[in-house]
């Protein structure tokens, strides 16, 4: 809803830190998203890192012998592609829009 | 070095911001933020970070955060550092709090600079970060102080008979290191490890410190998104843009000096550059790596090291 | 509560008679010491006693003399006010926005060419809500350079969301100054005020006058309590973007809260009446009850017109005088009220509006005038640019001018530009 005059905040300062975690960047991707191998990941954390859309979350989800799992957010992930070039052991990969993922 | 592995997992900068997909400035936002050491106030000049990650009503900020004009943020920051400082002796406030101002290439080489200027002669405990993406990408890819020469930009367009941007890029570093700052050093998204711990040793300064660390913009460098990192590390790797410290007024390099790569390899992953690879403009080619050289040579030698 | 007038404190200690031109009402009820300052120290004195935590300002004529003074105050170790030396007018004011979003009390003074540097960064001062206090020390503008005063600096800047108040002399500019915070602090405020003195006419002539203790300012100004503040207590986003579907609303939001800033002038100026004797409100009214000319002015010309008035009184002639303590926000009904009796009104503007159709203050009072059933005749008067004098003879002669119109219904000219050779 948007607020008429007298209820808006003072001077537009943001009260409530960090809410553009609710706006909807995801469908800025137009071809490929990224998608993660959790076999090959060797958890370096380089893409969570690298990402600038902080996109890439770290889930603490054992998987074999990591406490930890790496989880895309699609929601916010706008397709840069970063991640997938970095990744050292080629463990994400830039698929089709289109593919079903888990 | 801290490993990326274990970086704080607290994110302070949040996703839904607005910036472009494969932004190397917001990397460079993001990176630093995992410095932090405590409660930290970020000052924020006017550019493409400013406007996209606090469009109102949504912020992507987890700390309290300022912006205020183009080219006053040094002297907002210094307000709020003497604010804190008077409150607290008055009994008004408790404990340290970390400033980090945050400028563009064109907020900090250009209209910024004597605001700059003035924080690092008066001593303020502040760290200013300079993220460089080598233009007025805001506006719409306008060459600033920071573009490299030969670059095309739209006011400095690769003509008939101008290739690009004339005039090289300002020392930013030096003119920093020579307000007589503890600390100064350039960086780059590239080598992020070493980035994250310039902005954790500049924090930890008591006074001024200045990182200016490369952050590619593909919009403007006409790259491609996923090679955002990649340039990074190249600029570095081609002596374009080396990376040092300047600590107590000693230089000292963050790499082992190595053979450059070539920078035509670092020039064709970009728009903005490719005219120079045209035979046209050879002798401009051949020009900007003698300066590239030149220039590294002349930081090696500052550091007291010598070309491999 | 406050303590009684005229007790010696051995700082001589002057009770109050009620002199002076600056009463309007009521006595004083506090213990006030006599001094002699100029309106520049007085202006220091005034930011020392509130106890500003930040000050940030840049050296210039003819302001100059307040930075002096605070900075003595500082090495003496008279206040706890941290002052930064900043390298121009545009980072004292960016500096001053910063301390004050920390929730500081923030004091800055300039003039002039200061002001003009400044411009940018008070549309910032009043669209974040940061109850900044600048001491205004009025001077012309280049070109040419001239470092005398006229009211081109403040004109320039009247439509910046800023309080502005005009001082007549040192005394009003001590008072003003101290008003100021209280004004601009006050939750339903929150805007930065500026404090207008006429370069050397009062920022450089000494004055005798009264100031308060130390303890009766900090009794009528408590610290700030900020509404909002960047604090790591606080993580708020301050100074964002708002595109098209919010920048509107925020900024009528600020639009009313200088309009209705007015009840707390008033309510303030009173409050330091009913303590000083010294009362304040937005416009000081001499002999307006059955006038039917009048001259209004700003600053120090008021003292001017005001005594040419009573001379003029004492001759028979039915005038007035409005001194405007408060140009912005514009008391427009307040100042109808005052001048519906009146056949005809001068307007003094100490500063041209290039092009405009009057200066700046006769377009605010003729517009004020629009869809009222006043009607009254007005001559607009430039004066006294850099610092031209305006001696008593040229005010008799704008009374001259008025009175003629208040008794023929006719203006001659519409702007006339006052002692300008020919």
């Amino acid at each position: 809803m948007k607020l008429g005059w007298r209820e808006m905040p003072i001077a537009g300062v943001m009260f409530q830190p960090g809410s553009s975690a609710e706006y909807k960047t995801g469908d800025w991707r137009i071809e490929k998203k990224p998608l993660i191998d959790q076999e090959r990941c060797i958890r370096c954390m380089i893409c969570w890192l690298i990402c600038p859309d902080v996109a890439i979350e770290r889930v603490q989800k054992p998987y074999k012998n990591y406490q930890e799992s790496l989880k895309e957010d699609y929601y916010h992930c706008k397709g840069c592609g970063i991640c997938a070039a970095e990744c050292p052991v080629d463990a994400i990969e830039m698929v089709e829009e289109s593919r079903v993922v888990p | 070095m801290v490993a990326p592995k274990d970086l704080p997992l607290q994110e302070l900068y949040a996703p839904g911001h607005r910036l472009c997909a494969g932004c190397g400035p917001s990397i460079s936002v993001r990176m630093a933020l995992k410095a932090a050491r405590g409660p930290t106030v970020v000052v924020n000049s006017t550019g493409c970070v400013e406007v996209s990650t606090t469009i109102f009503p949504y912020t992507a900020w987890r700390i309290p955060w300022v912006h205020a004009l183009f080219e006053n943020t040094p002297a907002v920051a210094s307000g709020l550092e003497y604010a804190y400082e008077a409150l607290e002796k008055r009994g008004a406030r408790k404990g340290k709090v970390d400033i980090i101002a945050l400028g563009g290439d064109g907020g900090t080489f250009d209209i910024g600079i004597q605001a700059l200027s003035g924080m690092l002669e008066r001593g303020h405990d502040i760290v200013y970060i300079c993220y460089d993406n080598e233009a007025y990408m805001n506006t719409g890819i306008q060459r600033s102080g920071a573009t490299p020469r030969g670059a095309a930009t739209t006011t400095s367009p690769a003509g008939k008979v101008i290739p690009g941007k004339r005039g090289g890029k300002k020392d930013l570093a030096a003119i920093c290191a020579g307000h007589g700052i503890k600390y100064t050093a350039t960086a780059s998204i590239g080598f992020f490890t070493d980035y994250i711990d310039k902005v954790r040793k500049a924090i930890e300064v008591d006074g001024p410190a200045v990182v200016h660390v490369l952050a590619p913009c593909p919009l403007g460098w006409r790259s491609s998104p996923a090679d955002t990192i990649k340039l990074a590390k190249m600029a570095v790797q081609t002596g374009i843009f080396p990376i040092y410290e300047v600590v107590d007024g000693k230089y000292r390099m963050s790499l082992k000096p190595g053979k450059l790569l070539p920078v035509e390899e670092y020039f064709k992953l970009q728009g903005r550059f490719s005219h120079l690879l045209r035979p046209e403009f050879k002798e401009e080619l051949e020009e900007i790596n003698r300066e590239i050289e030149g220039n590294y040579r002349r930081i090696l030698g500052l550091a007291g090291e010598q070309v491999a | 509560m406050y303590r009684r007038g005229g007790v010696f404190t051995g700082e001589g200690v002057i009770p109050y008679t009620g002199e002076g031109s600056t009463v309007t009402a009521g006595s004083a009820v506090c213990t006030q010491i006599g001094c002699a300052y100029t309106g520049n120290e007085a202006v220091a004195y005034a930011a020392k006693q509130c106890n500003v935590d930040v000050v940030a300002a840049y050296p210039i004529t003819p302001q100059t003399i307040i930075v002096e003074r605070f900075s003595d105050y500082v090495a003496n170790g008279e206040v706890d006010t941290k002052f930064m030396y900043v390298e121009s007018e545009h980072s004292a004011m960016s500096a001053c926005v910063g301390a004050s979003l920390a929730g500081a009390r923030v004091f800055t003074s300039t003039a002039s060419q200061g002001l003009a540097l400044m411009h940018e960064v008070m549309y910032l001062a009043s669209g974040l809500r940061t109850p900044i206090v600048m001491g205004v020390v009025n001077r012309a503008l280049s070109a040419p350079i001239n470092i005398h005063g006229d009211h081109s600096d403040m004109m320039g800047s009247r439509d910046c969301g800023w309080i502005q108040l005009f001082a007549e002399n040192a005394q009003e500019a001590y008072d003003l100054t101290i008003q100021a915070f209280k004004i601009a602090e006050d939750p339903a405020v929150q805007l930065p005020v500026a404090v207008n003195l006429d370069g050397y006419t009062v920022s450089h002539a000494t004055e005798n006058m009264k100031s308060l203790t130390d303890e009766d300012v900090a009794r009528f100004l408590p610290p700030r309590k900020p509404i909002f503040k960047v604090d790591p207590s606080t993580p708020i986003s301050v100074g964002g973007m708002a595109l098209p579907e919010y920048y509107y609303e925020i900024k009528r939001q600020q639009e009313e809260a200088l309009r209705q800033s007015r009840h707390v002038v008033k309510r303030v100026g009173k409050e330091y009446g009913d303590l000083t004797g010294r009362r304040y409100g937005f416009m000081e009214a001499y002999a307006m009850e059955d006038a039917q000319a009048a001259v209004i002015s700003l600053g120090s010309t008021c003292g001017t017109v005001r005594s040419v008035a009573k001379r003029l009184r004492a001759k028979g002639k039915k005038v007035g005088a409005i001194k405007l303590w408060m140009y912005r926000p514009f008391p427009a009904e307040e100042l109808i009220s005052a001048i519906k009796g009146l056949k005809a009104l001068a307007v003094m503007d100490r500063a041209i509006s290039f092009g405009a159709p009057y200066g700046a203050l006769c377009s605010d009072i003729s517009s004020s005038l629009q869809n009222t059933e006043v009607k009254l005749k007005v001559l607009n008067m430039i004066y006294g640019l850099g610092g031209r004098d305006i001696p008593p003879a040229t005010v008799e002669r704008v009374y001259r001018d008025v009175l003629q119109a208040a008794r023929t219904g006719k203006v001659e000219e519409r702007v006339m530009f006052l002692d300008v050779r020919e």
